[in-house]
């Protein structure tokens, strides 16, 4: 038991990051599965971080108090952006998410006497247990999961696979598109609130471009066909550099040599359902899907 | 404070801005791609020239010229080792721009691992410290420099692709890879040149943004990146002649709202006017308007 008391006293940390960074890169899958690139999670994330942290430090909350604030800010927000925001299209909506997030980096940056501006919010308590991670990822795998088969989830694959198409079909494209942003801000929120009450301090810069790109890229990394993908895909990356340790100033080097390869190697990202049903019924047909 | 002041203030930080975002427009318009790894070889343009200037102690013209060189063959192998597969694959378009965060992450490190992290400047005296006064307007060297070279160099880019059969032929590919290629045209090799063209501006934009503000660093490339991005929505993008008005009109709105609202706020300014403008005019201050419907 001592053994596992010093790993954990070590690795804590990153353990739970490791959930963390899976309700994020869940959080993008969700506006991923509904067609819409929508790069705003950091953003949610921080405005969830923000949200819980200040009730915490400021009105000594309870933390399940501060986690419904972290979650429900972030979807009033998504929910006031989402509508004008989601009128746009690929591209476009990737920029304007991003620019949003940029808008509200730089907001929280400039509102010292309430956010701490760039020094960040300090000591903040140290509340998220390793059961709130594992319980808020259980449940958001198993919820998106039954979305996925409901109706809702239908709705946003037929909307992936092509707007007009759902729109004739009498599938209501905006309010199925804003539904899934909401639910992408309220997921990033969360790991936003678990994330604020594990690490004591968050700053502006966490929550910014690169944070982003990291989201977004931990689920493309993983594969977006399934929930289990995104899931897969944050796991190796947060683990990645730790592993990668040992190669010091380079690892990153690797890290991103990594990526590249998986990207041009593997298409479908590493969780491909399709090619793992093949390689366990060890069938040497290459897959045509 | 004075308006003219702010004024050259704003012209040469446009421009640097405009010369970063051509090549990242260029390589969105014709290839299709929204290049994430354009920060990281701006960057080693950055290095490249300081290298040259610092150790080999060549003159800053043939400096910018080599770091041009190194960026754009940076480039180049970018494009041939890791776009050029996904074209093949007929990758969807997000696949390529998370291979680039991949190579930028890369380079970023690299370049970190082999130089450290720690801010770097170009010995003194690379350029004279001279200025020039216009009707009560101090002008130094290096803005001039800057201003000059970003015009000539964006010049001879648009003069290629609007005088030229290259350039003809660059825009039919922009316009359908798949029709140009029935044309006879050698798409591969117009792909490979454009990677190369943009790497090598986005390169000199790194030696000169390097000058203006007197560091490298490994991680240059990266708040560059976002107004890059920001400069090519503001133009539209994959427009070259937006690239140019919306580098100079975000190099305005940053010296100017610092001038007038306060440095704090300079890119809440700056990306609030980005998020509006996306609201409003999605194709862009000067785009023209590009519908897709499926």
């Amino acid at each position: 038991m001592s053994d596992f008391t010093h790993f954990w006293a070590i690795y804590s940390n990153l353990v739970l990051s490791l959930g963390t960074n899976a309700l994020l890169a869940l959080s993008i899958y969700v506006t991923l599965s509904c067609g819409m690139l929508a790069m705003a999670n950091a953003a949610f994330m921080g405005i969830g971080a923000y949200t819980s942290a200040l009730l915490t430090i400021n009105y000594e909350t309870p933390f399940a108090l501060s986690l419904v604030g972290g979650c429900t800010v972030p979807a009033i927000v998504a929910f006031l952006i989402g509508r004008p925001t989601l009128r746009l299209s690929g591209v476009y909506l990737a920029m304007a998410t991003l620019a949003f997030g940029e808008v509200v980096r730089v907001l929280i940056l400039n509102t010292e006497s309430l956010t701490g501006g760039a020094l960040g919010l300090n000591g903040i308590p140290q509340m998220t247990e390793w059961w709130h991670v594992a319980g808020a990822l259980t449940v958001a795998v198993l919820v998106l999961q039954r979305v996925q088969r409901s109706k809702i989830g239908r709705a946003f694959e037929a909307i992936k696979e092509d707007e007009v198409a759902a729109a004739l079909m009498g599938i209501n494209i905006e309010g199925y598109k804003l539904l899934a942003f909401v639910i992408g801000a309220v997921l990033a929120g969360v790991a936003g609130v678990l994330n604020a009450h594990l690490t004591f301090f968050i700053g502006p810069n966490e929550f910014g471009f690169d944070r982003g790109v990291e989201i977004l890229t931990m689920a493309i990394f993983g594969g977006i066909g399934s929930i289990m993908g995104p899931v897969v895909g944050s796991t190796i990356l947060t683990l990645l550099p730790e592993v990668l340790r040992g190669l010091d100033n380079f690892r990153l080097l690797f890290n991103g040599l990594i990526l590249v390869s998986v990207v041009l190697l593997l298409p479908k990202g590493i969780w491909d359902p399709a090619r793992i049903r093949v390689l366990l019924a060890g069938n040497k047909r290459t897959t045509t899907a | 404070m004075m308006l003219e002041q702010q004024i050259i203030n704003a012209l040469s930080l446009g421009c640097v801005y405009a010369l970063f975002a051509l090549g990242f427009t260029l390589v969105f318009g014709i290839l299709g791609v929204i290049n994430l790894s354009h920060g990281a070889v701006f960057m080693l343009g950055a290095y490249t020239a300081l290298q040259a200037v610092a150790i080999l102690h060549l003159p800053l013209w043939t400096a910018i010229l080599v770091a041009m060189l190194a960026s754009g063959v940076a480039g180049f192998l970018i494009d041939l080792v890791v776009l050029r597969p996904l074209r093949r694959r007929d990758a969807p378009h997000l696949i390529p721009m998370i291979a680039t965060i991949g190579v930028a992450i890369a380079i970023n490190s690299g370049v970190q691992g082999i130089f450290g992290a720690e801010n770097l400047r170009f010995p003194l005296g690379t350029l004279p410290n001279v200025s020039f006064q216009f009707a009560g307007v101090y002008v130094t060297i290096l803005e001039l420099t800057i201003i000059f070279l970003s015009f000539a160099l964006m010049a001879a880019l648009m003069a290629t692709i609007r005088g030229t059969q290259l350039g003809r032929a660059l825009r039919a590919v922009a316009e359908s890879p798949k029709a140009a290629r029935l044309l006879g045209i050698n798409v591969e090799g117009l792909f490979l040149l454009t990677s190369f063209a943009a790497a090598s501006l986005g390169g000199a934009a790194g030696v000169l943004i390097s000058l203006y503000s007197n560091a490298v660093f490994p991680l240059m490339g990266q708040p560059m990146l976002h107004k890059g991005i920001a400069v090519i929505i503001l133009g539209g993008m994959g427009d070259i002649r937006g690239a140019l008005l919306g580098g100079l009109f975000l190099g305005f709105t940053e010296v100017l709202s610092v001038a007038f609202i306060g440095s704090s706020m300079r890119d809440a300014v700056a990306f609030g006017l980005l998020f509006l403008v996306l609201l409003v005019r999605p194709q862009g201050l000067f785009g023209k308007v590009l519908e897709r419907k499926a």
